[in-house]
Parts: structure tokens; sequence; C-alpha cells
């Protein structure tokens, strides 16, 4: 299982929780498992978010891998100027 | 409207041209001759990058029409350096990293060079004073000052 | 895809001040900017804008435009397809309204002439059948229920219920429990903070040239910050094939993000292919101030809790973004970057985008964050007042650092805050005696830096000199550190290696010109080519030695056989290996795509001491430093470059740069006149230090360094204002009158 933390917004599509745990491998399990275990979540991860693994954020990459002791942090997509 | 010839001398070389009476010098450097180094950023003679001389004055083109150009002796960036070898303050330009995205370079070049004809030797203040109607959004303006003072003391040979 | 982890080397091409390559170009007047190209048999296409800030469209008659002689087209926003996606709805729209105009300046159709003055001349024959609606330009007005709705139907579904249909977004970062925090704290301190729209002032107002030809194939020549991603937009909103449409990136005048999206660019290929001719539109100053560009204009409310040791307990931010006339989702990174200097056990930051009837705001150079670390930095030197102490020993107090969680949720790896803030605290400048009536102020900023799609070929030419191509318009020197990072990897001289911008047809797709990405994205892609094309020629060598690939090592810009072979053969160089390359298997390349991550933070602090006229309230900037961390500077006098420019950038927006809007809702000021950027004599020399804490994630160290630098002059300049007249502001600009507003006069 992976924790994931979730950004402040995120929580009531989410049972009221900043983090919660999924089985995922990857990125991309871990973006599919959120969105089935909350849907409340799958507009968001439609919109397009950012992960950060152990403190380094990544805008796409599915198949980045992901320990059991691995940070998760789910982040807005981001842009820049 | 009916269009105008004018005879003029640019960079040296004599130039006739048409153009409509209320075409600017900008446009018919640009449009009609070629001459694309000079840049339109404002049309309202506030951000400097149309900067030519004309009869050894520094204008923005984009003020002056081009029948003002009648008789007259203009030079443009395109007539700065001589054949391929670079004007000291375009090679310090260059050196000095005085130049990021370059838009307002030509005018910037322009307007240092009537400077220098003027004031071989200025402070920093009159620099900067001489350039502050020629907008720079890149640099910050301080790569640009060092070089000019790099150039104007390469040209009176210190 | 894993890290390519930093190593530490000693470099020889990397560092070095070299010339860049467009340099005489730019010198002498040749380059070609957005404006500079021509096309046989080009009309000349320009834009009408709405003069009301808020209007239903009931009809537009293009009829006596049509006919008028010399005219050959007219578009509207009915000649565009209805379009599902939100987003290139928006874009789209934007570009040419629809239904309703929402903005002074949106543009309403379009003709395409002869000649500019037969443009002209139609533009006022096209007759708009407006109906004036209220309209609502000030984001705090906008927020408020009753407001006058800018778009319906926009709201996600995270706003909370009973709010105006203005509020698009709602966004809430932190942990902790601030409440808990401020009761420890020994004061608190809550202030109010507003900040004007900016423009990002590029002086190369927008251009492009458009040829559509009757077999459905495009060219499209514009100044942007990516040729790919307007191919993307403008495919979309043409209903064109990506692959029929070549957008070539001319030299670039500027952008700081407000070149990062399409408005004429969609115009230009639409009327082109109604007129079957080729089409150019260039922007006037006025229409660049009107349609494109700004930034956000914003609200907020900062609270900080402290102890009077100067450890803060607690910190809250409220932050309201107004974008315009369109959803946008800065007031996310603003949220998020808030607070990332600081190392808080309680902290929320929550962010509401609202739409008010001005331009889509575009990015500009750290997009969001330079407003809310404003209010931040702000309010931390207000306590730093308070209780006496010194303003850059509560930062390292307070200071985020390895292994702080930061206030948007990652815990970070190695950055250089720290490092950045101790090198500030010994510069002579922070203890240079100031005479009466000046003051100084410090702040620090952030950025996240981004990196992204890149994609690189790396030629090989038969005399030993290298051609590196790559799909990143050149902002302010790109092609140069590019060549660098190419050269050292090879180890040849910088010299024999050539960068060019390729256009969308020659190269695979790159993200966009921003997030600070190109240094370090598109340089790793390059040492990953380089890297590459070693491998073939190590492997071509080993060919003529008759060794094994695996026994060549390439060292100093050669093969050199290794191991058991070591010394059996001479070094083959590079131009020796690309001499017989012909004979050897056919011609060296080597190239590399990669979506890149790993980018690293970016942490400034600035110290600026300037002195405030109590007559006429016009502050001057006495002397400004520059502290950045910068991973590893490429070539530093362009990592400067940035540093300086950004700062003057921000000096800008702290003291005059504001969008003016009348109660009529128009823009007041669309010229450099009245829109006041910073020119050479309002500024001292911008000192710069650059710190080198390398970032992990890139094998050279490289972070990006673009954007940084416009965060901390906001409220450095506010803070030593404080310190000069006693009056601290809280609205930006801080113009003259304000100041003197400030001051009681």
């Amino acid at each position: 299982m992976v924790k994931v933390r979730l950004w402040g917004s995120l929580r009531q599509a989410a049972d009221g929780r900043t983090e919660v745990e999924v089985e995922a491998r990857t990125f991309k399990e871990l973006l599919d498992r959120l969105g089935e275990t909350y849907p409340g979540l799958a507009p968001q991860i439609a919109r397009g978010v950012s992960l950060s693994l152990d403190g380094v954020i990544y805008r796409e990459a599915w198949f980045t891998e992901i320990g059991p002791e691995s940070e998760v942090v789910l982040m807005p997509y981001m842009t820049g100027g | 409207m009916k269009s105008i010839p004018v005879s003029t001398t640019i960079n040296g070389d004599a130039c006739e041209f048409l153009c409509a009476p209320d075409e600017t010098l900008l446009d018919a450097l640009r449009n009609r001759l070629g001459l694309t180094g000079a840049k339109e950023g404002c049309g309202t003679g506030d951000c400097g990058a149309c900067s030519v001389t004309l009869n050894g004055r520094l204008v923005c083109s984009c003020l002056v029409l081009g029948v003002e150009a009648e008789g007259a002796e203009i030079t443009t960036i395109e007539g700065m350096a001589d054949g391929d070898e670079l004007h000291p303050l375009q090679r310090h330009f260059i050196d000095h990293a005085a130049l990021q995205c370059g838009v307002c370079t030509p005018g910037i070049l322009v307007a240092a060079k009537a400077l220098l004809e003027k004031n071989p030797e200025p402070s920093d203040e009159e620099v900067r004073y001489w350039l502050a109607g020629n907008l720079c959004r890149c640099t910050g303006y301080d790569k640009i000052i060092r070089a000019v003072q790099a150039a104007a003391a390469e040209m009176r040979g210190a | 895809m894993s890290l390519d982890e930093y190593r530490k080397r000693e470099f020889k091409q990397v560092g070095q001040r070299v010339r860049r390559p467009d340099g005489v170009d730019k010198v002498t007047g040749r380059a070609m900017y957005g404006a500079d190209a021509t096309a046989p048999g080009m009309l000349v296409g320009r834009i009408l804008r709405s003069p009301h800030a808020h209007a239903r469209i009931r009809g537009i008659d293009t009829s006596a435009a049509e006919a008028l002689k010399g005219v050959k087209a007219v578009l509207t926003g009915a000649d565009l397809p209805a379009q599902e996606d939100d987003f290139i709805r928006d874009v789209q729209d934007n570009c040419m309204a629809r239904d309703k105009a929402l903005y002074d300046g949106h543009a309403v159709a379009a003709v395409a002439a002869v000649d500019a003055a037969t443009a002209r001349a139609a533009l006022k024959l096209i007759k708009v059948d407006y109906e004036v609606l209220p309209h609502v330009t000030d984001v705090d007005v906008a927020i408020k229920p009753g407001a006058p709705v800018v778009q319906k139907g926009r709201s996600l579904e995270n706003v909370p219920a009973g709010m105006s249909e203005n509020v698009t977004s709602h966004c809430e970062f932190g942990h902790g429990d601030p409440a808990a925090g401020f009761a420890r704290a020994d004061h608190v301190v809550e202030r109010h903070f507003r900040t004007a729209a900016t423009h990002q002032g590029y002086i190369e107002p927008h251009a492009a040239l458009a040829s559509v030809t009757s077999d459905g194939k495009a060219e499209l020549w514009c100044c942007t910050q990516g040729q790919f991603f307007v191919r993307t937009l403008c495919a979309a909103i043409m209903g064109m094939e990506a692959s029929q449409l070549r957008v070539t990136a001319s030299e670039i005048g500027g952008g700081f993000g407000g070149k990062t999206t399409v408005f004429i660019e969609p115009v230009a290929l639409a009327l082109s292919r109604k007129a079957g001719r080729p089409v150019k539109i260039v922007m006037t100053r006025d229409e660049v101030f009107r349609a494109t560009g700004p930034t956000v204009h914003t609200s907020t409310d900062v609270k900080i809790g402290m102890t009077k040791d100067g450890r803060i307990t607690a910190a809250e931010a409220h932050l309201r973004y107004s974008g315009g006339a369109f959803p946008c989702g800065t007031v996310d990174m603003g949220a998020q970057a808030a607070f990332a200097a600081y190392d808080l056990e309680h902290v929320r930051t929550y962010g509401w985008n609202v739409l008010t009837n001005r331009p889509k705001e575009a990015a500009y150079r750290a997009p969001g964050a330079p407003q809310s670390i404003y209010a931040v930095e702000s309010v931390v030197d207000e306590l730093c007042q308070h209780f006496g102490l010194d303003p850059i020993d509560v930062r390292l107090k307070n200071a985020a650092r390895k292994g702080t969680k930061s206030s948007y949720g990652p815990t970070f790896p190695d950055i250089g805050l720290i490092a950045t803030l101790e090198a500030a605290k010994k510069h002579p400048h922070y203890s240079a005696p100031l005479q009466p009536g000046q003051g100084r102020g410090i702040s620090c900023g952030f950025w996240f830096n981004f990196g992204g799609n890149s994609c690189v070929s790396l030629n090989i030419n038969t005399d030993g000199t290298v051609g590196v191509t790559e799909g990143n318009p050149d902002i302010g020197g790109s092609r140069a550190s590019i060549s660098l990072m190419a050269a050292e990897e090879l180890g040849i001289e910088y010299d024999r290696v050539r960068t060019i911008v390729a256009d969308t047809s020659s190269l695979g797709y790159n993200d966009v010109t921003d997030g600070s990405r190109v240094t370090f994205a598109v340089g790793l892609a390059t040492i990953k080519a380089a890297r590459e094309a070693v491998r073939v020629m190590c492997g071509r060598a080993a060919k003529i030695w008759g060794i094994d690939a695996e026994a060549v090592e390439w060292k100093d810009g050669a093969a050199v056989p290794a191991g058991p072979n070591a010394g059996k053969f001479p070094p083959m160089s590079l131009a020796e290996i690309a001499a017989v390359s012909f004979e050897t298997g056919g011609p060296i390349a080597g190239h590399h795509e990669v979506n890149v991550d790993g980018a690293g933070v970016s942490f400034g602090v600035h110290i600026v001491d300037v002195e405030v006229d109590k007559e006429t309230g016009q502050t001057t900037v006495l002397r400004y430093t520059v502290f950045q961390d910068a991973g590893k500077a490429v070539h530093p006098s362009y990592v400067e470059g940035q540093m300086q420019g950004g700062a003057v950038q921000g000096i800008g927006w702290a003291l005059n740069e504001e969008y003016i809007y009348g109660a009529d809702g128009r823009l007041q000021n669309p010229g450099f006149l009245d829109y006041r950027v910073p020119v050479a004599s309002d500024l001292p020399m911008i000192d710069t230090v650059i710190l080198e804490i390398p970032n992990p994630g890139h094998p050279y160290g490289v972070r990006g360094v673009g954007e940084t630098g416009i965060v901390p002059p906001l409220a450095a300049i506010s803070n030593a204002v404080s310190r000069s007249a006693g009056i601290r502001l809280s609205e930006l600009p801080m113009s003259p009158p304000r100041v003197l507003k400030a001051l009681g006069g």
C-alpha cells in the first residue's frame, strides 16, 4: 500500500481525509486506483495533476515506480511562465 | 491617397522610394526598403525600438513621416558595422551579454552611438538618462550600461 | 524515468562566458522577428475589438466591409468551429468572441485586405450590434454574491455553495492546526493586501504570418515561446491535422510567459484560408495591452504568528486571484508557493479564482508566486520590526531545508535557501551604512521550476563540427547554453557546435519555453543525445581498431582504447572519426526524446536600499543585490541577466506598473507612456551573486533560473519603504500618489 497525501480541497472528495492508501506500484496505477476508490477525485485527475515522489515533482510519467516507503504527494498540474 | 516620391540618403547610399503622405519613416524603411532592423514596439515614441538618426539627430522613426526624409541623411542599425567589421558598441554588446531577446538592441545601439558622438566620456548617469527613451524589458539595463561604457573606453583609446 | 543523477565534475566548457551564436544577427538588425517576415501576395490582417467591458453580441453586419474594394476576407466568431473541450474553447473564444464580448479589447471581427489603410477602413464598416451588460473589473467586487456574472456555469465542483458564480475554483493547501499554532505565538499580525495586474511588457508586439493553401496545408511564422503548442492550439481551432500545419518560431522579442498561448495566430490562419492568400497580423501596442498578457490581480489576507525569539508558530493565507474573463489556475500556484520558504508546523493557504471583465490572464514569470509571497514576506518583516529582530536571522531560523515538509506537501530534497540567506547576510551590501531617510529591505523568493517534453537531434558533421537541433525558442541566450553543454559532453570546443531552433515539422514535440525549463530539460536531452553520439563514435573506433566497442572510452573529445587494449592505438578524435564516417557505416548522430522530470526548486534572496521622497512620494532604488541558487550556471552572464531582468520587472511591479480600469470598465493606460515600465534612469546597477547548489536531478546540477528573480522585489521594496518612510503599504504598486496618501500628504 502507498500512502498518498492530498491537498486540502480534495479532502471532501476523499471521505474527509488528507492522506489515503491505495495499492499501486506506479503513478498510473496510483491514479487509476485513486479515481476508482474515490470517484470524487476523478474530475481533478482528469483535469491534470502533478505528483511529488520523495520531494521531486513529476508532471506526467505514468510508469514511475513507487516504493512502499515512498512519500507521494498529489499536486495540481503546474504550468510556468 | 497618392504616393509621393522621396529622395534621401540611407547609410551613405542614395535612395529613392515612394510613400503615402501619412506613412511613417519606420514603415517606409521596413516595408518599402526592407530595412527591418528598426522595430515597432509602440508606434507612439515611447519605447525607442525604432531609433534612427535623421541628419545626425536621434529620432523615433515611428514619429517621423516618410516624406520628411526628403533630402535628408538617415542612418539605421544596418549601417552601423563597417562591412563585416562590427562597431565597438556592437562587439561589446555581444561580449557583455547586453542583449537577451535582442529586439530593443538595434534602437539602443543607434541611440548609444549618437550619445558617444556627442559625449565620448559619459558618466553612468548620463548614459542612463540618454537611454531612458529606449525600453529594454529583459536585461534590467545593467549589462547595457557596462557595454556602452566599455565601448566608449575603447573608442577613446583608453 | 529514473533521474539522471548529478555527479560532481570539472567543467571545461560549461561556465564559460562565450559569445552567443545569434549575437551578430541581433546587433546588426539582421535577426528576423515576428513582424519581419513577408510572403508573396501577402495581405494585411487587422482585428476589430470591443469597446465595451461586457456586452452581448446580438449580430455583426460585415456586408459593407466585404464590399469594400481591396478587402479579401472578413472573419467573425461564427466562422470558427464549436469546440467541446473547455480549454480549447476558452483559447478560441479569447482569440475571437462568440456570443459575448467579455472585456474591453476583446476581438469581435477581423479583416484581410491588400494594405493597412484598406484594412483599417474595412474595420470601420463592420457594424456590431451590442447589448451592453453590467460589468465587473475588481476581484473583491466580483467575488460578492450579486456581482455581475462574467460567464455562467464555469465553477468547478470544488467551489463551496453560496458563492458568486464568478468563483470558478477553490484550493486549499497546508498541514497542522493553525489555530493551535497562533495560540502559542507571542504576537500575531494579520494584514490585507492587493496587487495590481501587470503586463509582461515584452517590447515586440505579437506578430503572425499565415499561409493556408487550397490543398489544406498551412505555414505559420510567428513570435512565440512554443511553436509546438501553437500548432496544437491552431490545429484544434482550424480543424487541421498537426502534420499539415508547420509552425516556425521567429526570433522572439521577449515573452516572460505572455507568448505561451495564441491570440492572433488562429485569426491569421482563418483569414488566410478564407482569402486564399498569405495574411500577416501585427498587433499594435494598444492591442497588446488591451487583449494579451496580463497577470492576475489579487486580494489577499495573510496571518502569521511568531514567538518573541523569532520562531513562526503558524501561518495562514487567503488568496483571491482574478485572471480575467476566463477560468485560470494561477491561484493554485500562488497558494502552494506562498510559504514555501518556511519550515512550518502549522500552515494553511486557501485560494479562489474569480472571473472579472478583464483580458484572459497569460503566464508571467513565476505565475502566481510574486503576489502571495509579497504578502507573506511583508507580514514576516512587520513581525521582525515588532520584535526588533534581524530579518535575515528570522528567515534563517525558520528557513525550509532538506527534510522540511513543505507548505505545499512534498518533503524538500537538497535546496539552497539557507546557503542563499547566509550569502546575503555576509555580503557587504547587508552591512553597508545607510544615510538618514534611506531604508533597506529583504525578501525571499521561490519558484518550482519545471522539466517537460524535450527533443534534441545532434549531428556530427564530417568536418568535425556539430549541429544541435532543438525545439525551444531562444529567449535569452539558450542556444549558447545548449551548445556549451553539447561541447562539454563531447569534449570539444564551444565554437565547433552550432545550435538551431527547429520548426514543428523538423523535430518531435517540445513543451513551451516556460517554467525555467529550457537549460535544465533541453540541456538534459542534449547531454543524452551527445552520449548517444559518443556511443556510436566509440563503436566506429572499435571497428577500425578491431576491438570490442566496450573496450573503448571517450575522453577529452576522442575515442581511446581502454582496459587490456589501453595504449595499443592512438586516440581517435571526434573529427578523425567524423572524417571517415561514410566509410565506417554512415553519418553519425545522436538524438534523445524525453519528458523530463526532476527539476529542482529555486530560492532567491534580494536586498534593496531605497529612499522615499516625502514631498513627491517617489521611491528611488539606490542599491540592489540579487542572490540566487542556479544549481550550475551554464553561461554565467545569461544567468546574471535572468536575475537582473527578473529583479527589474519586480521593481516595476512594486513601484509603477498597474492596469488601471475606469468606471466604464475600459483600460485607461494601454501604452508605455501611462503604463510605465522601468527605464534606465530609474535604476542602479543590479548586483548578482550566483550560488551553485547542484540539482540532484540533472547530470550537471542545473536548476532553472528564469523565474525566481521576479518574486522577491515586491516585498523587498515594500519592506525597504517601510524602513525608509515609516509607512507600511499594503497595495501595489507603491506609486507616488499611494505613497503620498500613506504619508498623510
